[in-house]
């Protein structure tokens, strides 16, 4: 299909329909708000469903409910209105239902403000609520792949039945770029398999819960979500290694728009004479560690850069487990890194790497 | 190619984004990478509003862009905000029928035009910013004339009664920008 000149956020609510998602429940908040604002139009052509809810908890219980019946459904906020969610999110983790949460992240803590930061990358990874869960978690760093990416989320949501959400930052929400997306006007609706509450004529009711008054009986379903989870980290890891075959002596590691502007910096840095490789985790989780792991000993020194104040650094120092030293620049509340500051940073820690190892 | 990095800027309203969002199209007809990136700050009409349109032969890297090697203001406030990052050997356009101030810098190349002027003598006091579109493809040869055009027919294509007051915004600009290039200006 020929290009279009789209924005994040409407290529985001585009390819949902595309991947047959006509099922929306929301509330706005910037720089989210174009994906309800582009549903809330386009839905209703194509005979789905747009929910303006009371409020961002509202929203959350909403897709519960929606995928609890066997709906392909999506929720997407922006960093507060995601914290809102969070208690929806444990339920729908521990009931094994596929829904997609599209977070396009500001600047926080708290209210906050309402410019592009990261600032949610522990919240996503490892803490999106109470008890033992894991989100299936993805990042785009272009339009193109926000798309992709949101497509991908469907098929992983449902394949595995386990709620997946796709991150970026304000700038990817609010940018435009060419985006081309599947033929296919609407994909085809959800398979509701043997767990969906879909009226239960001539077969025996099913309930979808997450009370466990037994003790034995809650823990043996926290080893099934475990081992679950184990099967996705093996079969779903995602990265891009950019400007990794050659030689270098600094491996910058980034995620989303970040890594993105990180390329620009090496690309310049390369008609320097200075060559630096990238790792960009594309799931953040399940995060791609081994090849984390390998990029880094090809160098010599690490320097991991993100829009917030070190949160990806954590898993970056887990994969290497200290056999790399990390640098670490960031910029949160929405400031964004310009790319001669980290070329600065870059020149920085590649000094830094030559005086250690002549 | 070198990126080419175009910073548009104004009051909230003036239409300084949708300028860019027709350049970023006339860009990729053309077979080339591009990115528009707005200011989505809390200011809006009446504010300030710019965007940054980044034009390349290979993938756009950051769209967010530092020191543009063009710049379009509308206004006062964007000259003052934004006139000292164009990069040297860089262009700057001034609307001369907003901006009462000259640039002082020599190391680029500045045009002066009077953008609300020449909106209102081709018969739409709001196509200013179109006019600016027309100055800088005119001088630059970013993209080709009728690719622009065609652009703003398409854009304008459901509000049918606009295009030719906003194509005759566009050529008076164009030439205006020929005639600076070829001025040596």
């Amino acid at each position: 299909m020929a290009k279009v000149l789209m924005k994040g956020n409407e290529a985001i609510g585009e390819a949902a329909i595309r991947a047959g998602c006509v099922h929306f429940f929301g509330y706005p908040i910037t720089p989210q708000s174009e994906v309800p604002e582009y549903l809330a139009k386009r839905l209703p052509e194509v005979g789905g469903k747009f929910v303006q809810a009371e409020s961002e908890v509202a929203a959350s219980n909403m897709i519960y409910g929606a995928a609890g019946v066997g709906m392909r459904v999506l929720t997407t906020s922006s960093s507060p209105g995601i914290s809102l969610m969070a208690e929806a999110m444990s339920y729908i983790a521990a009931c094994e239902l596929p829904v997609v949460v599209v977070n396009i992240m500001r600047g926080g803590p708290g209210l906050g403000g309402i410019l592009p930061a990261q600032g949610d990358y522990l919240q996503a990874t490892k803490g999106m609520g109470h008890g033992d869960f894991d989100l299936i978690v993805l990042a785009p760093s272009s339009v193109q792949e926000a798309v992709d990416l949101t497509i991908k989320a469907f098929e992983l949501a449902e394949k595995y039945r386990n709620p997946v959400m796709v991150i970026g930052d304000g700038m990817i929400g609010q940018m435009m770029e060419p985006v081309s997306f599947p033929d296919v006007e609407i994909g085809p609706p959800l398979k509701p398999g043997d767990w969906a509450l879909t009226g239960c004529v001539n077969r025996k009711p099913r309930i979808i819960t997450s009370l466990y008054l037994d003790a034995m009986d809650l823990h043996n379903h926290n080893v099934h979500l475990k081992k679950k989870f184990a099967v996705i980290t093996e079969h779903e890891q995602r990265h891009e290694a950019y400007n990794c075959d050659g030689e270098y002596d600094v491996l910058v590691t980034a995620f989303g728009m970040m890594a993105r502007m990180c390329k620009t910096a090496i690309d310049t840095l390369a008609a320097e004479g200075i060559q630096v490789g990238l790792f960009r985790p594309i799931s953040l989780k399940p995060f791609p560690y081994e090849a984390c792991k390998n990029a880094m000993l090809k160098g010599k020194r690490v320097l991991d850069v993100e829009m917030n104040m070190g949160q990806m650094i954590e898993d970056v120092k887990l994969a290497g487990l200290g056999a790399r030293q990390i640098d670490f620049f960031g910029r949160a509340g929405g400031v964004i890194p310009s790319v001669e500051e980290v070329m600065n940073e870059i020149r920085a820690c590649h000094a830094k790497a030559k005086e250690k190892n002549p | 190619m070198a990126n080419t990095e175009v910073l548009m800027a104004g009051f909230g309203g003036q239409g300084m984004l949708l300028s860019g969002k027709l350049l970023a199209y006339a860009a990729m007809y053309d077979g080339k990478e591009v990115s528009w990136l707005p200011s989505y700050g809390p200011e809006m009409r009446g504010g300030t509003a710019n965007v940054t349109v980044v034009i390349s032969d290979k993938p756009v890297g950051s769209p967010y862009i530092i020191e543009p090697s063009a710049l379009l203001v509308m206004n006062g406030p964007s000259l003052e905000k934004f006139g000292a990052r164009v990069k040297k050997g860089g262009l700057i356009v001034i609307n001369t029928s907003l901006v009462a101030v000259a640039c002082e810098r020599t190391d680029v190349t500045v045009v002066y035009v009077d953008a609300g002027g020449l909106a209102v003598k081709a018969g739409a006091a709001r196509a200013a910013n179109i006019v600016m579109l027309g100055v800088y493809v005119g001088y630059s040869g970013i993209v080709s004339h009728d690719l622009a055009a065609k652009m703003i027919e398409k854009e304008f294509a459901e509000k049918a009664k606009f295009i030719p007051a906003n194509l005759a915004a566009f050529e008076a600009g164009y030439s205006a920008g020929v005639e600076s290039r070829k001025g040596g200006a």
